[in-house]
């Protein structure tokens, strides 16, 4: 009976776990605020406060923790600032992945023969496409926008959602309690919304969190490309971008803000390990 | 026989795949725009693009167009680039070249560090060293790739000038963007050793090795390794194609002269004979290199069944 409170407890404790769970609310806490609360405007240019180095540093400021970047833009600001777009582009795009690609999964392993062909077909063309390439190829095509690169990245990971969840359902169809159900002359749908798909609940969770890490590793890239969320929003990897032409000048631009993101990737991954062992103990 | 219906329907299954991107490849460019916009310049009398358009054969219904791009593809005939004149076919192997030569640095560096640190950590399970490992593969995992060579120029480069921060011609010039292909895939790697090899470790027959009296690195060596190995060269030939479409951050980062570079030039450039050049050219590759991998496990391991 106390079985689950324990394990709880047990997650909750984990530093990992606990330094993952604070890092990620503090950069959703940034992610919401408004402008107004940050410690600067961080879309405010002051030409002549330009490459100031971090407070640390010697010529550094208190005014400016994390220095200014080449348009006197204090970093800081922008990185919390630059949390927003990131954090809101991988969330939706899992979201759309997971939806489209746990849907045809449950679908492909719930009915088998041509829809199974069908949608197996078309998970091995996807997963044919050089990802990177394909991003940049549709991103560039269609231009830059929220909505086309969150449909890119949805496109780029759903497969993954597709094919875990069609695992999991081959798994289930033809056990005892489902066969049972199926017996008394409970429909399709509810079969799969009653029996199959709470069952894979936790599986996907686990698997979300996981992917998270990789979405937002792919978003970083295309936006230090220069095909992520248009100006003036910003995020993590555009800022990195910036500082490229002036590494020697002001590391700072590029340096600090990458530190950003490998945190939340960690984070991402801990909180992932942490919930498989919470939720998922079998699995591992 | 068994081995060749396999063989028969993984093709097939091949042509299918390539036939899907191809499709693809060609509607996307078409939802993008009308090509006659890149080719003539703004306030070109309407006579002079209707001709280019009949010229080029755009004036024919979608689906003709689309029948004629397979064929033509299927030939060989990838267009020709719409900014340089050039054969898109030719531009993508010039290119290429380089490319591989990353990649093949990349797998090497993923095959020597990636395996070896794992089999070290798997060696000293639980110990500084294993933790040490483990801590570094984890962040190399979440460490970009753009951000790793960014932060590796600025150190090696600007600060100690040790090695030059971009360009292609000299060994000095390969080490930052192999090494920044390579991160990813080291760290994944190292980790699946050490998993695989622990697993393996418990297995009956290492017991039987090790109640012979056999030395413990000898069983570690020969029995462990050669059990062990199967599902991570496997792993490590699944991601060489990934590999090539990871190339194009390190390219961007180093001006590295690749098809990654390639890609992006033509993309900003709008260049479509090009970009669908690359990415059904890259996706061939990709598909081939699987379909090898498979079958050096069919050889490799012959408990498989061709299922």
């Amino acid at each position: 009976m106390a079985e689950r409170p324990r394990r709880l407890r047990r997650f909750l404790v984990d530093p990992k776990n606990f330094f993952s769970i604070l890092i990620l609310i503090a950069f959703a806490v940034t992610a919401v605020l408004p402008n107004q609360v940050l410690p600067h405007d961080p879309t405010r240019q002051n030409l002549r406060a330009r490459l100031q180095p971090p407070t640390w540093v010697s010529g550094g400021t208190p005014e400016h923790l994390l220095g200014t970047d080449n348009l006197g833009r204090d970093v800081l600001a922008r990185v919390m600032r630059g949390a927003r777009a990131t954090f809101v582009t991988v969330l939706l795009s899992a979201v759309a992945a997971a939806v489209l690609g746990s849907a045809l999964g449950l679908l492909a392993g719930f009915y088998r023969g041509w829809v199974d062909e069908v949608i197996s077909r078309l998970i091995d063309v996807q997963l044919a496409f050089p990802t990177m390439l394909l991003m940049i190829a549709v991103v560039g095509l269609l231009g830059q926008g929220l909505w086309v690169l969150v449909g890119t990245l949805a496109l780029a990971v759903w497969p993954a959602y597709a094919r875990l969840m069609r695992a999991a359902v081959l798994g289930l169809r033809d056990l005892d309690f489902v066969a049972a159900s199926r017996a008394l002359g409970t429909p399709d749908a509810g079969l799969i919304l009653r029996h199959i798909a709470p069952n894979t609940v936790s599986s996907m969770i686990v698997f979300t969190t996981f992917q998270l890490s990789q979405l937002l590793l792919i978003e970083s890239a295309l936006s230090f490309l220069g095909l992520g969320v248009p100006p003036p929003a910003t995020s993590w990897g555009a800022i990195i971008a910036s500082g490229r032409a002036y590494l020697l000048d002001g590391w700072w631009v590029a340096a600090l803000p990458g530190l950003a993101i490998i945190f939340v990737v960690l984070a991402f991954n801990f909180l992932g390990d942490g919930l498989r062992d919470l939720l998922d103990p079998r699995q591992r | 026989m068994q081995l060749g219906s396999y063989l028969i329907r993984r093709l097939g299954n091949t042509v299918l795949i390539l036939l899907g991107v191809a499709t693809a490849t060609f509607f996307l460019a078409r939802i993008s725009g009308d090509p006659i916009d890149q080719l003539m310049p703004i306030g070109t009398p309407i006579e002079a693009r209707e001709a280019l358009r009949v010229e080029l054969g755009l004036d024919a219904p979608l689906v003709v167009q689309y029948g004629r791009f397979l064929v033509e593809t299927a030939q060989g005939k990838f267009g020709t680039s719409l900014r340089y004149g050039e054969p898109a076919l030719r531009m993508y192997l010039d290119r290429l070249p380089a490319t591989v030569e990353l990649v093949i640095g990349a797998v090497l560096l993923t095959v020597v560090f990636g395996i070896g640190l794992g089999v070290l950590a798997a060696a000293q399970h639980g110990k500084l060293l294993d933790t040490l490992i483990m801590w570094g593969a984890l962040f190399g995992q979440a460490v970009p790739g753009f951000y790793l060579g960014l932060m590796l120029m600025l150190f090696l480069s600007l600060q100690l000038g040790l090695l030059p921060t971009g360009g292609r011609g000299t060994w000095q010039q390969l080490i930052m963007p192999t090494a920044v292909l390579a991160s990813y895939y080291v760290a994944l790697t190292a980790r699946m050793t050490r998993s695989s090899f622990l697993e393996t470790m418990h297995l009956d027959f290492v017991r039987t090795a090790r109640a012979k009296g056999l030395p413990e690195r000898r069983i570690l060596l020969k029995h462990v390794m050669r059990a062990a190995l199967i599902p991570i060269i496997t792993l490590i030939g699944l991601q060489v194609g990934g590999l090539f479409s990871g190339a194009v951050v390190a390219e961007t980062v180093f001006t590295w002269p690749g098809i990654g570079r390639l890609a992006i030039d033509a993309i900003y450039a709008r260049d479509f004979p090009v970009v669908q050049t690359v990415v059904i050219l890259s996706a061939t590759i990709f598909v081939a290199v699987n379909l090898l991998v498979d079958l050096a496990y069919v050889f490799i391991d012959p408990r498989i069944n061709y299922g």
